[in-house]
């Protein structure tokens, strides 16, 4: 049994290989040995290999139950079934390390493979970026948070068991994606290295980088919105968004890396915003780094909190002021070279984008501050506090509505020059008919108006017809739906998104009807026009759980269907978790959770109703959506044939300074 | 000053108006929503160095022990109190509605609501983390020496 020891010596030889990544192509440039220089993909796929190969050594310790590893017998257990002893590979500190390199390494082996038609010196360059990072976690997961340590001589004969909030199926996807979309910012970072290096700042890097940076932040997208999915069902507290410093954590590079995606697109089309788009480029991974310090450093209390060593936190501050320091120093060596003259007018698409990057960078520093603040009062000793949600909540408010007014007349401008001022009657008649028509829905809902629902629930409609006038302006040019490019269709849905997300929220904030209720079994309670009949309170017993359910039925008008909430013990680690039960539709959810019984034999019941909360997990997807259907469009395919003519031209330009 | 640096002036002035009064907006809504924490002495005592104590009706979050027999329900509503207590004198906490699945006597929590006359906090919010020997980092730090393991130092016993 010397798997696990196997496992430690594939990412030893991982460390290894990655510094030859680091290395050898930057030798074989200096050298001009075009064989040196292009060692890069195999080290790649290498490097690839060996992490795979030892992700699934560590694997086969949680099928085979190995409790001698220590990272096993503290998050497994032989009755968990085994789906989820694949997915405890990931529910603790070291193994999801593990799976962070694993998908580092693979965007890195992606990035080898589909980067032949990038010039030699260019992609050797980010290869090697690569590798530098690379050597900063390889290096980390073998010294300090190997997850094949083992427990020998004396091993526990059972595992304390995986954490029972994990045991969901949303935990099996939320961290590979949330992962992918942070490791991802490590490729566009590399690219914006790789061309500060070179100083080849010209469109083409941001060309491209953009279906890099698209991919990365379409898992992120995602993996946020399955995140607060689960939040929701498994927290038993109705939340879907909790500002715990962990969420913000994934938020910031998110925000960042939205501002990134629009700010690229100025600098593919127009060649305007170079440095800013570097600038952008860095603080996405940078910001991916700083979440990384958060979650696992310990120095902020958080629900999702990894157990905590200050060694580890501290390895990756020094890593991320490493990082940080060297990329901003290049930075501010090459800015100069930066310089724009592009010109544009006051009330051109080039205006519209940058104020896009205004707001996204306002949000990201409220967030940050908020994030941060804590900790600042904390190591200089003014106390321990925390920001409460209202603080964000108010800011987001005040930001989203000129982002909202502006996202939706943004799209209708023109690059370089003024073409929306034709349009301002137009534009007053959709602000005029979007109010009106939101006051009419909400009155017909009968939940009476309140003032910030029908703002958000106007900009929604804003942001709807106004894409939607876009989606009929790109059909008429090109006579069919088929035939709009996919890059079209990707902002317009990703717009789409946004509205939906706005809507939702509105609702679900301003109409909630939250109530905790004592009920005997038998008792009906009525909630906005729906009973809820208690059946019975039921036992329970799974795998490695018992608990109890409560069984209810719920009656609106004609319809009627049961809701199961339950309260599990999971009996390796003496756990109570509640699973809510929830009825869902477009409209609306039921949402029950299960509170402790009273001495009079009656249970408190949580029963909450959320309309409309489905739409901001749907204007989530249909935002990631957007990104994967961007990374479609075909002049990201075309690139091979095309990127050839451009290549030879800018080593043209190069040879003739 | 030519009629074009006049309105360059202008617009100048006038984002950095925009940008200060957000700034103000922004570090004013900062400091209403912080939220200091304190154990149950120091809502008594203050705070040991600054000796900062909180004002009645100030919000803030308590973090300490469940007193073993203070819990009691009101037979007819949700309306539950209890005592928290880390080294010194006690707070009671009153709250209404569904308590957390660990929350139990003995058990540390957090609670989150406003100082009342009388040592009492009126809790919005009460929190105990989903682990069997949670003890707030802060409480932890104020009983250290007692007997406690902290959480994160917790090792695994077969």
């Amino acid at each position: 049994m010397m798997i696990p020891e196997l496992g430690h010596i594939f990412l030893v030889i991982g460390f290894a290989l990655s510094l030859l990544l680091a290395v050898v192509p930057l030798v074989g440039l200096r050298m001009q040995d075009a064989q040196l220089t292009q060692t890069g993909p195999l080290f790649a796929t290498l490097l690839f290999a060996v992490t795979l190969l030892s992700f699934l050594c560590l694997t086969y310790a949680f099928l085979t139950d190995d409790f001698s590893v220590l990272y096993v017998a503290n998050n497994s257990n032989s009755q968990l079934p085994y789906y989820y002893k694949i997915t405890a590979v990931w529910g603790g500190h070291e193994g999801s390390f593990l799976l962070w390199l694993l998908i580092l390494s693979g965007w890195t082996v992606a990035f080898s493979w589909l980067s032949d038609h990038l010039p030699a010196d260019y992609r050797a360059r980010i290869l090697a970026v690569l590798g530098w990072v690379s050597i900063g976690f390889y290096l980390f997961i073998t010294i300090l948070s190997s997850p094949f340590e083992r427990t020998l001589p004396y091993f526990p004969v059972d595992g304390a068991d995986l954490n029972p909030l994990l045991q969901d199926p949303g935990m099996i996807i939320h961290p590979p994606l949330l992962y992918m979309g942070y490791v991802g910012f490590a490729v566009v970072f590399a690219f914006a290295m790789a061309a500060l290096m070179t100083g080849r700042l010209d469109a083409s890097w941001a060309k491209w980088s953009r279906p890099w940076t698209l991919a990365a932040w379409a898992f992120l997208t995602l993996g946020i919105t399955i995140g607060s999915w689960w939040a929701y069902n498994e927290l038993g507290w109705g939340g879907w968004w909790f500002w715990d410093p962990v969420e913000n954590a994934s938020f910031m590079p998110w925000l960042v890396g939205t501002a990134l995606l629009h700010s690229l697109a100025v600098t593919d089309q127009r060649g305007a915003f170079k440095a800013w788009t570097v600038l952008l480029a860095i603080s996405a991974f940078s910001l991916s780094l700083l979440g990384t310090f958060l979650v696992r450093s310990g120095v902020i209390v958080s629900v999702h909190a990894f157990a905590t060593d200050p060694g580890r936190g501290l390895f990756i501050l020094v890593l991320l002021a490493l990082v940080i320091g060297i990329s901003l120093t290049y930075f501010a060596a090459r800015a100069d070279n930066l310089r724009h003259t592009t010109k544009f007018h006051f009330l051109s698409r080039e205006v519209a984008l940058w104020l896009n990057n205004v707001f996204f960078s306002a949000a990201t520093l409220i967030v940050l501050l908020g994030t941060l603040m804590p900790l600042f009062y904390k190591e200089s000793g003014l106390g321990t506090i925390s920001i409460g949600e209202p603080f964000f909540n108010e800011m987001f408010t005040y930001l989203v509505v000129p982002f909202a007014i502006l996202l939706g007349i943004g799209p209708l401008m023109r690059w370089k020059k003024n073409g929306i001022s034709k349009k301002t009657a137009m534009l007053l008649l959709v602000a005029v008919a979007s109010v009106v028509l939101s006051y009419a829905w909400l009155l017909l809902r009968g939940q009476g108006i309140e003032g910030l629902a029908l703002l958000g629930v106007s900009l929604a409609v804003w942001v709807f017809a106004l894409t939607g006038f876009q989606l009929f302006r790109f059909f008429q040019q090109t006579g069919s739906l088929v035939k709009i490019k996919r890059s079209h269709w990707a902002m317009l849905v990703g717009h789409f998104g946004f509205a939906a997300a706005v809507l939702g929220i509105s609702m679900t904030m301003n109409y909630s009807d939250e109530r905790d209720v004592r009920m005997l079994v038998g008792d009906v309670v009525n909630i906005q026009g729906i009973d809820l009949k208690l059946n019975a309170v039921r036992d329970l017993n799974g795998p490695n759980y018992s608990g109890l359910v409560a069984d209810i039925t719920a009656i609106q008008g004609n319809a009627k269907y049961s809701i199961l909430a339950e309260k599990r013990f999971y009996k390796a680690r003496g756990m109570i978790m509640t699973e809510a039960g929830v009825h869902a539709n477009l409209a609306r959810d039921v949402y029950v959770a299960l509170g402790e019984q009273l001495d009079s034999g009656s249970w408190v019941l949580r029963i909450y109703y959320k309309p409309l909360i489905r739409w901001i997990w749907l204007g989530g997807i249909l935002i990631a959506l957007a990104g994967f259907i961007a990374i479609l469009d075909p002049r990201y395919r075309r690139w091979k044939v095309k990127s050839r003519a451009t290549v030879s031209t800018v080593e043209a330009e190069h040879a003739t300074p | 000053m030519s009629p074009r640096r006049k309105q360059r002036l202008a617009v100048i002035i006038l984002i950095l108006m925009g940008v200060s009064s957000a700034i103000g907006l922004v570090m004013f809504s900062l400091k209403e929503n912080m939220d200091f924490f304190f154990t149950p002495s120091e809502v008594h005592q203050g705070k040991k160095d600054g000796g900062m104590k909180p004002k009645i009706g100030q919000r803030i979050r308590i973090g300490g022990m469940v007193v073993e027999g203070s819990v009691s329900r009101d037979p007819e509503t949700l309306k539950v109190s209890f005592d928290l207590i880390d080294t010194g004198p006690m707070v009671k906490v009153i709250y209404e509605g569904s308590l957390p699945d660990l929350f139990r006597e003995g058990q540390g929590i957090i609670a989150l609501g406003v100082l009342k006359d009388g040592y009492v906090l009126e809790a919005q919010e009460v929190l105990a983390k989903h682990d069997e020997n949670y003890m707030p980092p802060e409480v932890a730090e104020a009983v250290k020496g007692i007997k406690h393991v902290k959480p994160s130092k917790q090792v695994y016993i077969p």
